[in-house]
């Protein structure tokens, strides 16, 4: 067990863990703190006095422009964001992707590569085109436009997931489907969708993540009160007026990384999976 | 009655084409639409909205002219360079690492790998935290008695583009680990055995055997790492907002500031398309080498 | 329109895909009740075929009557078959009684009626301790009777199997290929069954169609398909060991037509030629169990040859040797034994013998 090899084996590990947990630690013991305490002492050092006030700020009080009510209300702007997005990008994208794998009709396979080159397009490429349908249709700045972007943004890697994991059924299955007389709805929903769960949670895991992280289509369509939390705690850490807050701020973004750490401590391998996917996406 | 003609090749799988009109309007009018919409709109001299008056490669000289844009390509190619090589390097060293068959793997996997959870904007915010002169590490360690100790990174414009790939390596290299990771595990065991009878010492194995037969996926990483740092933008807004000055900024910036600051469309029209460029220097290759080849066999 | 009596009729049915053709203007009549097997090596479109009739591919060329209808572009379900999967294909996440009555809850049939269907076709099958297991529980042999009971239930003129038996493992698959027989016997449908199975297609069909690159090469009843094969695809593809071909010349003397190979040759005044041949290169074959081992000179061919390789299989011997320059092999009955590299007289009569022109491999 305590061979040479072993301990510099673990030995690595460890360190290597140590460095990727440190941000994690000094967050969470910075949000405990006091203002003074973090002033004299050094970010390191677990909190003298454990205070929770921090949180309480930065959830309830924390100011963006003019608004005061703190994070809470970005938090539940991602919700009202993230939620519709990933149903929706989940439903396009699976029909789609069975309907590309079952129903191969001609011309089908064009527009999926353009779909897929498509995904490697910088996005500031499209954005302004985009600024500019959602102003036609009148959905800019509204929290539905900026649901139909998260859709539009998500299809590509969510069709390719899709579309290989129904190629990947048995081809068979489809065909009995269609002698026992099932259409394209009936077999989606009736045999394909029962036996897919996994890949589901996989998108779903995907896109709640994707979605909540997103920074830059927030700002973009959204406008300062319907800004999702990512945008908010930029705006609330790099705002130039006023004292800074580190603790507040510290705060803020273990709340605003809450919701994606729990999907990743809860779906474990299945992350990774869908990770592993969603990479492809860049 | 029965159907003796052909029927309307229209028609035959109609729910399939209505199930698709999604992915077609969004390839056509977002993707290819969008793209082209925007590469036109680059040779106009919009300012605050977009009109049809070409003034030619204007825009693309002005942008070349400007030194923000050169700061922001300078950034990215250090930036891209950094996190290309040291992603890939600890990436597959942690991978090989966990790869010895060791205790507790899945917990290794789970710290390495949690950053990438989190959104750019908290990994920034976090990092900027971290490397604050007065409070962070080198605050830290001067404290400590070394005062003349000077880690200040992100205040530093000649080496701030660093300071971001620090958090950049902390937030993506689990990722590369997990698909170096997944390679390891696709190569067949008995190729160990093989080079353990061969008695060849393990690093040659991993360098000589194990590499060249993971040339598949290092590629894909590749071509995601390398997709990932030409829209790298979020990172830098938390962490220094391009600053100090504007030793930070990065393409990305560049284009967002200049349609929605600076209206000056016409600008982000250019940079944007210079970007798609760059995007696609790096896309058709690796397209044509992993498609385009496999027509000829 | 079909003729009366028959049960599928193919007319002039032709499939590309892009510029690849995969069946080529192919006619078959199935009569009604008639067990045909669709034999051949795979991508022979003998599957692709299968699929055609259950419509499951859209055909480029030609149509397809099922009694007496033209179902060309009728969906599946319309056409009145069921058809049995080679694996099985049968829904995960339902029960086996879920399984056998989905396509009947989806045409909306009555429940009683449901019941009705369910419980007679579990009974032929014996699968009525089942009905309430999910797949995965259930053996291979089990999944293969469900999947066959699927198409039961359906209550349908024409039975479509597509390697039914593939994925079981040797023993269950003589088992399962009796209970087929049996069943043909009782229910009387028509039954088209595709197999790369020699034996099967043997022993199940009433007639065989052999296929090879999209075109049906011979339909026959299985004895005529195996005596007297119309080329030498059909020749070497039936038969375990395959048939011994030599390769040389046919020519005419004085007394009659013989065939020469090096220092081989077989007189064929007992051979039963198609028409009046001309002399030229041809090949000679003949099955290896109708070749005889030292039983004297009374044969119309007879020779001498140094025994290579003997393998005895149990039931029966296998002889490798050498006849001229050419690879022979004979099947003789277990209880004769050649040592290797013994000396052995073999002999046979050519009237079992096939002959083929070397060009075309057409029988002569």
């Amino acid at each position: 067990m305590f061979s040479r090899r072993n301990i510099f084996l673990y030995g690595t590990l460890v360190v290597v863990a140590l460095y990727y947990l440190l941000p994690l630690y000094v967050m969470v013991v910075t949000s405990l703190k006091g203002m003074p305490e973090i002033r004299l002492g050094n970010i390191f050092s677990p909190p003298l006095e454990i205070t929770f006030e921090p949180w309480v700020k930065a959830w309830s009080q924390a100011c963006t422009g003019l608004n005061c009510d703190g994070l809470s209300r970005g938090f539940w702007n991602s919700v009202r964001i993230t939620v519709p997005s990933v149903i929706l990008s989940i439903a396009i994208a699976s029909v789609n992707g069975y309907a590309l794998a079952n129903w191969r009709f001609k011309g089908a396979d064009t527009f999926f590569v353009i779909l897929i080159v498509g995904a490697f397009i910088p996005y500031q490429v499209m954005i302004y085109p985009i600024v500019i349908i959602l102003r036609e249709i009148g959905l800019y700045g509204s929290l539905s436009g900026l649901v139909i972007v998260h859709s539009i943004f998500g299809m590509p890697i969510l069709t390719l997931l899709f579309r290989n994991y129904f190629t990947s059924m048995p081809e068979e299955l489809f065909r009995a489907a269609r002698v026992d007389g099932a259409g394209f709805w009936g077999i989606y929903l009736r045999i394909m969708l029962p036996m897919s769960l996994p890949i589901f949670v996989v998108a779903i895991i995907l896109q709640v993540t994707g979605i909540w992280n997103d920074f830059l289509f927030g700002v973009v369509y959204t406008r300062p009160d319907t800004y999702p939390m990512t945008v908010q705690l930029n705006n609330i850490v790099n705002s130039v007026q006023g004292v800074k807050e580190y603790n507040v701020n510290m705060a803020a973004t273990i709340l605003t990384g809450l919701v994606p750490l729990i999907v990743y401590f809860i779906s474990g391998k299945l992350f990774v999976r869908g990770i592993a996917a969603g990479a492809v996406k860049g | 009655m029965s159907k003796s003609a052909r029927p309307n090749q229209l028609f035959r799988n109609l729910n399939a084409k209505v199930a698709s009109i999604p992915m077609v309007l969004t390839a056509l009018v977002v993707f290819a639409g969008g793209t082209a919409w925007t590469v036109l709109y680059s040779f106009t001299n919009s300012k605050l909205l977009p009109r049809l008056n070409f003034v030619g490669l204007d825009q693309y000289y002005r942008l070349w002219a400007t030194p923000r844009w050169l700061i922001s390509i300078e950034n990215l190619l250090i930036y891209g360079v950094v996190s290309l090589v040291f992603s890939l390097v600890i990436g597959f060293l942690l991978a090989a690492l966990l790869d010895q068959k060791i205790r507790f793997e899945d917990t290794f996997r789970t710290i390495f790998l949690y950053p990438f959870a989190l959104s750019f904007i908290v990994t920034g915010v976090v990092w900027q935290w971290l490397l604050n002169p007065d409070f962070g590490v080198q605050g830290v360690v001067r404290s400590l008695g070394w005062t003349s100790f000077d880690f200040n990174p992100l205040y530093n414009s000649s080496i701030v583009i660093y300071g971001i790939s620090i958090a950049a390596l902390w937030q993506g290299t689990g990722l590369i680990m997990c698909l170096m990771l997944a390679g390891l595990r696709g190569i067949d065991e008995d190729i160990w055995k093989a080079a353990r009878v061969d008695g060849i010492p393990m690093w040659k194995t991993y360098l000589f055997i194990i590499i060249p037969m993971m040339r598949p996926v290092f590629i894909t990483t590749l071509v995601i790492i390398a997709s990932g740092i030409v829209k790298v933008y979020d990172l830098v807004v938390a962490q220094t907002s391009g600053g100090p000055g504007i030793a930070s900024e990065v393409p990305a910036k560049y284009v967002y500031d200049y349609m929605f600051f600076a209206q000056n469309l016409g600008q982000g029209f250019a940079a944007s398309t210079m970007m798609l460029l760059s995007v696609m220097i790096v896309i058709v290759p690796w397209a044509y080498l992993e498609f385009g080849g496999r027509k000829r066999v | 329109m079909a003729a009366n009596g028959t049960s599928v009729s193919i007319q002039d049915l032709s499939l590309n895909f892009g510029a690849v053709s995969v069946l080529r203007t192919l006619n078959l009549d199935v009569a009604e009740g008639e067990f045909i097997v669709l034999l051949g090596p795979s991508g022979c479109g003998k599957s692709t075929l299968l699929n055609c009739i259950a419509g499951l591919l859209d055909i480029s060329e030609g149509r397809i009557f099922i009694k007496g209808k033209n179902v060309t572009w009728e969906e599946p379900k319309d056409r009145g078959i069921g058809m049995v999967f080679q694996s099985y294909a049968l829904y995960p996440q339902m029960t086996v009684e879920k399984n056998l009555s989905f396509g009947l809850r989806v045409a909306g049939i009555a429940k009683d009626e449901i019941a009705k269907r369910i419980a007679r076709a579990a009974e032929i099958l014996q699968i009525e301790p089942l009905l309430q297991r999910k797949p995965a529980a259930l053996s291979g042999g089990q999944r293969q009777r469900v999947a066959i009971g699927r198409a039961l239930v359906r209550d349908v003129d024409v039975f479509l199997f597509d390697e039914p038996l593939s994925n079981l493992d040797a023993k269950l698959r003589s088992e399962l290929r009796v209970e087929i027989k049996l069943l043909h016997r009782k229910l009387q449908n028509t039954m088209i069954y595709v197999t790369h199975d020699q034996i099967e297609a043997m022993t199940l069909a009433d007639r065989i169609a052999v296929m090879k690159g999209g075109v049906i090469q011979q339909l026959d009843a299985p004895q005529t398909i195996y005596n007297r094969p119309v080329n030498r695809f059909v020749a070497g593809f039936l038969g375990s060991p395959a048939m011994n071909f030599l390769e040389g010349r046919l020519e005419k003397d004085n007394s009659g037509w013989r065939f020469a190979a090096e220092d081989v040759r077989i007189p064929l005044s007992t051979y039963a030629f198609e028409s009046e041949p001309e002399p030229g290169p041809a090949v000679f074959g003949i099955r290896p169990e109708h070749v005889a081992l030292n039983s004297g000179s009374g044969w119309p061919f007879t020779a001498t040859a140094a025994v290579e390789v003997v393998e005895p299989m149990g039931s029966d011997t296998l002889v490798w040797l050498k006849l001229g320059k050419q690879n022979f092999t004979l099947r003789v009955t277990a209880e004769c034994t050649p040592r290797n590299g013994e000396t052995v007289s073999i002999g046979f009569d050519p009237m079992r013998a096939s002959l083929f022109d070397i060009a075309a491999g057409n029988r002569i």
